[in-house]
């Protein structure tokens, strides 16, 4: 196979060599972030970054959908008015406390656990976790046992109830397999940022911010540094890579 | 001198073939099911993402467990080496056979996936307790294959101790691996907790004994070939005694479950929540499928009486699945906690009680994988030598009157 040539790819080289560790990513706006370091398909996955996100529940309004829409129309995922079967991928969870009435809004989708409990009880290792931090579904071995639903404790994971038309190339799917948020993995190893975090800049919101938790100095990491955040069942100890402010 | 015991296939008479054909049926109409939801999918079922292991797990389950269960005969003429129980073996063999392929079935056609089996075959997670038990499924089936040519190969009797041995260990990790299935999954308060192995091996025990007993009881009514009562009595016993041990499990379980406040959420809901898993709780599994056979395995109006001895089974078996059914969809049904205490909502059913309603091709599913099982043991009980010519003490056990004369003194003293 010819490879073309791309001027991300010593971008890519330097940015893993951490000769340009502040210049591979590029912050244009409070979250919105470019990354322009993307991944040529011939180059393995390597452990020197770890994908994450940052979310600030103080900016997320209730009423505010964008990113779960933004997920639907970049991934395929289809709308049959059918809520219980029908997948999910990311989704809004109005929180209110009881004794004191406080209440926030938040998106929740796959927190791509450094030690994912889908991955552990799937039996054939179609779930599993890219060196970056991404965990993911290998549709090409799930066998349908939908074990790793039972095992996720965000309730992150779809299974695919009926046929499936209209996918897009970058986000096979198939009935009696199951699916989850792949944090825009298409996206992601191309540079660009996750659908999710492009939408919620696009709404004025600027409530997530995506980057590499092991780069001291992109803007999550240095966002984490700076603010108190948390993990959603922080007790489970399973280090998630997308975490939470305000909550 | 020694009376050999001679076994004898049972006779393939009008009620063998009548049973044949409604099993037939029945199986037919599970795999009608199972294209059905071949081509649309799951949406068909009851089962959606929040209750994602649903009716077919039940059964499933039910079967895997009881497949365990009913090797106990054979186990304690084998490994224990009480002498009356070995007539009796074969067909404990058979039975773990049988109920074994017929639950693995329903779980494979329920997959998202059946096509890809021959991908659960070949690759394996060793992490997953999923993984494993389909080694231990498998395992299961040559160990207990080997042990049956043991014990109906008479150039093979000698062997029947070591290998009886082998299938008795490999059935407890068996069931603790199923059991472990639940205990393992961490995020969900109803499972997580490791008595579930334990839980789980003695309900195969009590289980695996009630499908025993009926089977056995079945085949000599349909045969003329009336059991003594002395066996009955101690079969009996031993599954009462079983009924016990798995209520008191329940008990255990609970009641730790409930001294902390984390943990009593999801003992709560089951026993009080007031929803259908309340009520089978209590009413299917409680009452009528653990009060009520005690009562009547023990009661000096109904004890020793083989059709009582036979409703009691029955009940066991409805009380199990009763049980079964409450852990897995219960357990289920219980919204996971992301934020504990809080209130929460969201379109993906945050926060609520997950509802279940089966439908029918999960039904005939889970019917058609015991009309399997009960297919191929009478087809198995009707080709090969399975069954003692006679069941009477006597033939039994040749040191059956010496041995009842010694325990009816015992009692009075």
């Amino acid at each position: 196979m010819s490879k073309l040539p791309e001027k991300t790819d010593t971008d890519r080289r330097r940015f893993v060599a951490g000769a340009a560790v502040v210049g591979g990513t590029v912050a244009i706006a409070p979250g919105v972030t470019l990354m322009a370091a993307g991944r040529p398909a011939d180059e393995a996955v390597t452990d020197k970054v770890r994908w994450g996100l940052l979310i600030d529940s103080n900016k997320c309004d209730q009423g505010c959908n964008a990113c779960v829409t933004a997920c639907k129309a970049e991934n395929g995922i289809p709308d049959f008015g059918r809520p219980a079967t029908d997948a999910q991928w990311i989704r809004k969870v109005d929180v209110t406390d009881p004794q004191t009435g406080n209440s926030f809004s938040l998106p929740v989708m796959c927190q791509h656990c450094e030690h994912p409990p889908c991955a552990d009880v799937c039996p054939t290792g179609a779930s599993f976790k890219r060196a970056d931090g991404i965990v993911l579904v290998d549709k090409h071995i799930c066998i349908g046992c939908r074990y790793c639903m039972m095992a996720c404790p965000y309730k992150a994971r779809s299974f695919v109830h009926e046929p499936v038309a209209n996918q897009k190339p970058h986000a096979p799917r198939g009935m009696g397999t199951v699916e989850s948020c792949t944090l825009c993995v298409h996206r992601v190893d191309r540079g660009a940022i996750p659908a999710c975090v492009e939408a919620c800049v696009g709404a004025q919101r600027g409530a997530m911010v995506f980057g590499d938790l092991n780069d001291p100095n992109s803007l999550i990491s240095r966002r984490l540094r700076e603010y108190p955040s948390t993990q959603i069942r922080a007790d489970l100890r399973l280090n998630t890579g997308v975490r939470y402010r305000g909550i | 001198m020694k009376n050999r015991i001679r076994f004898r296939e049972i006779e393939a008479n009008r009620g063998f073939w009548a049973l044949l054909a409604l099993m037939g049926t029945l199986i037919g109409l599970a795999a009608l099911a199972f294209f059905y939801l071949k081509i649309y999918g799951h949406v068909a079922t009851g089962m959606n993402n929040q209750i994602v292991w649903g009716l077919p797990h039940v059964f499933a389950i039910l079967m895997i467990v009881a497949a365990s269960g009913a090797l106990n005969v054979a186990s304690i003429g084998s490994v224990f080496g009480r002498k009356v129980y070995k007539p009796l073996a074969p067909l404990s063999g058979l039975l773990a056979v049988t109920l074994l392929i017929g639950g693995l079935a329903v779980l494979v056609l329920d997959l998202g996936r059946p096509d890809r089996l021959i991908i659960a075959m070949t690759h394996y997670n060793f992490k997953s307790i999923f993984a494993w038990n389909i080694i231990l499924y498998n395992g299961f089936l040559v160990i207990v294959a080997l042990y049956l040519w043991t014990l109906m190969e008479r150039r093979m009797n000698r062997y029947s101790k070591p290998v009886g041995l082998a299938a008795f260990l490999w059935r407890l990790i068996l069931t603790t691996g199923t059991g472990s299935i639940f205990g393992f999954l961490v995020a969900r308060d109803a499972y997580d907790a490791a008595i579930l192995a334990p839980m789980f091996i003695l309900m195969s025990f009590s289980i695996g004994l009630a499908v025993y007993l009926l089977t056995l009881m079945a085949a000599a009514s349909g045969n003329n070939r009336p059991i003594g009562h002395h066996i009955m009595n101690r079969l009996k016993n031993l599954l009462g005694i079983f009924i016990a041990g798995v209520l008191y499990f329940v008990v255990v379980f609970h009641v730790t479950n409930l001294y902390s406040e984390q943990n009593a959420v999801a003992s709560r809901f089951i026993l009080a929540g007031g929803t259908e898993h309340t009520t089978i709780f209590w009413l299917v599994y409680v009452v009528i499928g653990s009060l009520l056979p005690l009562a009547i395995l023990f009661a000096p109006q109904t004890a020793g009486n083989p059709r009582a001895i036979g409703l009691a089974s029955v009940l066991t078996v409805i009380g199990g699945a009763g049980l079964l059914y409450v852990i897995i969809i219960g357990g289920q049904a219980l919204p996971l906690q992301l934020f504990p205490g809080m209130e929460v909502s969201s379109s993906f059913a945050d926060g609520q009680v997950n509802a279940y309603t089966p439908s029918l091709p999960e039904i005939l599913l889970g019917v058609g994988g015991v009309a399997l099982f009960v297919a191929m043991t009478a087809v198995a009980m009707a080709v090969l030598r399975f069954l003692p010519e006679s069941l009477a003490d006597d033939k039994l056990d040749p040191h059956y009157s010496a041995e009842s004369t010694q325990e009816e003194a015992a009692a009075k003293a």
